[in-house]
């Protein structure tokens, strides 16, 4: 092997043991079938935002996506986490795609932020706690 | 290498699986249209009955279509400015403001167009087929297999793409081979009589391109099916091509999810042929609305229905005139407003029927066009039509069908995403920031992205205006539970449309509405006699 491609070798080596061990910078678009966010604000900004706005004010076309900004329905925590397990109307089913504690972080997330000040949060045990139960019977 | 056995068996059984409920999920799961009949001929409506169409997608414009015919006096209502609803076509010069308010201008050049919703017409799709041909509506295939096109991961072969040719071909020929072998061993659970047996041996050979002792190997057989190296010109002497390896045709498979995505051309959805109308989907709803006249009304944003023993009211606003409230009334109603906006207006409906509208949820979907200076897809890599799939958030790459071998410009769709994460994460960015995403993860399996990129549009179908969401979202229990209830006429108010059609597709959007049109004139013709 020339030298050139010792140092090439080398090199692409020491870069994939970086890629291996550094969490990506930007989660969203991370990874093409998980949403791997950990952080209540990125899965705010993979998921709810796309409807729900980057303000969380929503938005009005033919029918309506509701504000989450300063929204009392937001008052307990449990009412979110079920509506982000189950989903609401024409809003999908988040349950089988994030684990509980990425609810409970983006459920807290939403709760602390956008002019809800609630100081109280949701854990990934209370979050379990709401999914329904898997006997093939979900009901919507 | 070492393969597993049931990485192999796992990558086999996705041949065939239709594991997702896509737009046939559904259909296989009971919820079943009658087939398609023909031209529709109604005869003995009453004089001056009246129905109200709500929507001009293709399901409202067919049955206000049919419903003139048979002699009603029809009016239909659409929030958009445009008639189609999802039957959509984006030119040069469009403006499409979607919710949050980031308004797209599209800069495609003349003749470059983007079907952002529905862009294919199964063979299998009688109706619209027939619509089709009876409107004078131009058909194209649409290439939907393309063994040119790459199957990509950035985790096999330095992230290098491989043609779709190869990676079939390697795909078959291993599989033929250890088939081959397990058979000469009599290795197979279920031994086949003798004579089936030597059917079957050669008939693997063939398949996967095997030499004469069974073995999948460079060679002439392979290079039958995944072509050859290089041809000499000067002696004619071939060099075969070089196999890739097992495990990476699975690892592809798995990171590409080759095998597996809705769009796998052995899906009975999208096998051959498809067709697109010549110069864009909304040719469609187009010839549909040149036979409607005075009939449509646009910018009207439907807020609210009434009914009573003899007729139906509809409250509007006219967009246009904001806050302006205007009423059209009708002996029937037929509702083709997608259930994502229905579950928030007020109808005076039975609670089942607002139960079956309030269980729906309604799908993300995300594409983005991406015009180029020129097909370096076609004339740099012999692409013409079809995609690529990669275990980038883009998922796909389509190529267009339309506008073949032609000088450019010409656009691809740089991401087609149904469902998961990406799509999800495409949504919630700008148009810009969506656009600008495509291009750098698209430039990956083609470099001249960079040189050659000009303007884009993206469509993410959560923040389209009109119907907040793709489609509907049915699974065998919902479907158990509502979806009778969510067909049947309440009072003088039934729905139809893709919403309760069954399937995504634009076909079960038409055949709903025939199923509607004719069911209800059936009934107003019984309470006359």
């Amino acid at each position: 092997m020339s030298r050139a491609a010792w140092v090439a070798a080398i090199a692409a080596l020491a870069a994939q043991i970086a890629g291996a061990e550094e969490a990506p910078a930007d989660p969203v678009l991370a990874h093409p079938s998980k949403f791997i966010a950990r952080n209540g604000g990125d899965l705010y900004r993979a998921i709810c935002q796309g409807c729900h706005m980057a303000d969380a004010k929503g938005a009005r076309g033919a029918a309506a996506y509701p504000a989450l900004a300063s929204n009392p329905n937001l008052q307990s925590p449990l009412y979110p986490a079920v509506i982000v397990v189950n989903g609401l109307k024409a809003m999908p089913a988040f349950g089988d795609v994030l684990d509980d504690e990425q609810i409970a972080a983006v459920v807290n997330y939403v709760r602390g932020n956008f002019g809800n000040r609630y100081t109280d949060t949701v854990s990934a045990a209370e979050v379990n706690a709401v999914r329904p139960a898997t006997d093939g019977e979900q009901s919507r | 290498m070492t393969i597993r056995r049931r990485d192999l068996l796992a990558l086999a059984g996705l041949l065939g699986a239709g594991s997702v409920l896509g737009p046939t999920g559904a259909v296989r799961a009971g919820m079943t249209t009658p087939p398609y009949r023909g031209p529709m001929k109604l005869d003995g409506a009453p004089k001056k009955t009246s129905v109200l169409v709500l929507g001009a997608g293709l399901a409202g414009l067919t049955a206000a279509y049919e419903l003139r015919n048979a002699g009603y006096q029809v009016q239909l209502l659409e929030y958009n400015n445009r008639i189609g609803g999802r039957s959509w076509t984006l030119r040069g010069g469009d403006v499409y403001t979607e919710l949050g308010g980031e308004k797209q201008i599209c800069e495609f050049a003349p003749g470059v167009y983007m079907n952002p919703g529905p862009w294919r017409i199964s063979h299998t799709h009688k109706a619209i087929l027939d619509y089709c041909k009876r409107f004078g509506v131009a058909l194209e295939p649409f290439v939907q297999l393309n063994y040119a096109g790459y199957v990509h991961s950035r985790n096999v072969l330095g992230g290098k793409p491989q043609r779709y040719a190869h990676v079939a071909a390697d795909f078959q020929g291993y599989l033929a081979e250890m088939m081959t072998a397990a058979l000469s061993k009599g290795g197979l659970d279920q031994p086949l009589a003798p004579e089936h047996l030597a059917l079957l041996k050669p008939m693997l050979a063939s398949w996967g391109g095997l030499d004469g002792s069974g073995r999948y190997v460079t060679g002439a057989s392979s290079s039958r099916l995944r072509g050859p190296e290089s041809i000499s010109f000067e002696d004619a002497s071939i060099t075969y091509s070089q196999l890739l390896k097992f495990a990476d045709v699975l690892q592809l498979g798995e990171d590409a999810a080759m095998w597996r995505g809705a769009n796998h051309p052995g899906l009975a959805s999208f096998q051959t042929t498809l067709f697109q109308p010549v110069g864009g989907m909304d040719m469609i709803p187009k010839a549909f609305a040149s036979r409607l006249p005075g009939v449509i009304r646009t910018n009207a944003r439907v807020l609210s229905m009434t009914q009573d023993e003899s007729r139906v009211t509809v409250t509007y606003e006219d967009v246009s005139r904001p806050g302006s409230s205007l009423q059209a009334s009708a002996n029937w109603c037929i509702c083709t407003i997608p259930l994502s906006i229905l579950g928030q207006l007020e109808l005076r409906i039975g609670a089942p029927m607002k139960a079956a509208i309030d269980a729906i949820s309604y799908s993300s979907e995300t594409k983005i066009g991406l015009q180029f200076r020129r097909r370096f897809w076609e004339e740099d890599e012999g692409i013409f039509g079809g995609f690529s799939i990669t275990d980038l958030p883009i998922r796909q790459i389509f190529y267009p069908s339309g506008g073949l071998n032609t000088p450019g410009p010409g656009l691809l769709y740089g991401a087609v995403l149904h469902r998961g994460p990406p799509t999800y994460e495409f949504t919630g960015m700008t148009p810009a920031e969506r656009v600008r995403r495509a291009v750098e993860y698209g430039a990956q399996i083609h470099p001249q992205y960079h040189k050659e990129f000009q303007n884009g549009m993206a469509v993410a179908w959560h923040r389209n205006p009109y119907t907040m969401g793709c489609n509907a979202q049915w699974t065998p229990d919902l479907i158990r539970k509502h979806h009778a209830n969510a067909r049947a006429i309440d009072g003088r108010f039934v729905l139809a449309g893709e919403g309760v059609s069954g399937h995504g597709w634009q076909d079960g959007a038409i055949m709903s509405a025939l199923e509607v049109v004719e069911r209800l004139h059936r009934r107003i013709v019984a309470a006359v006699r």
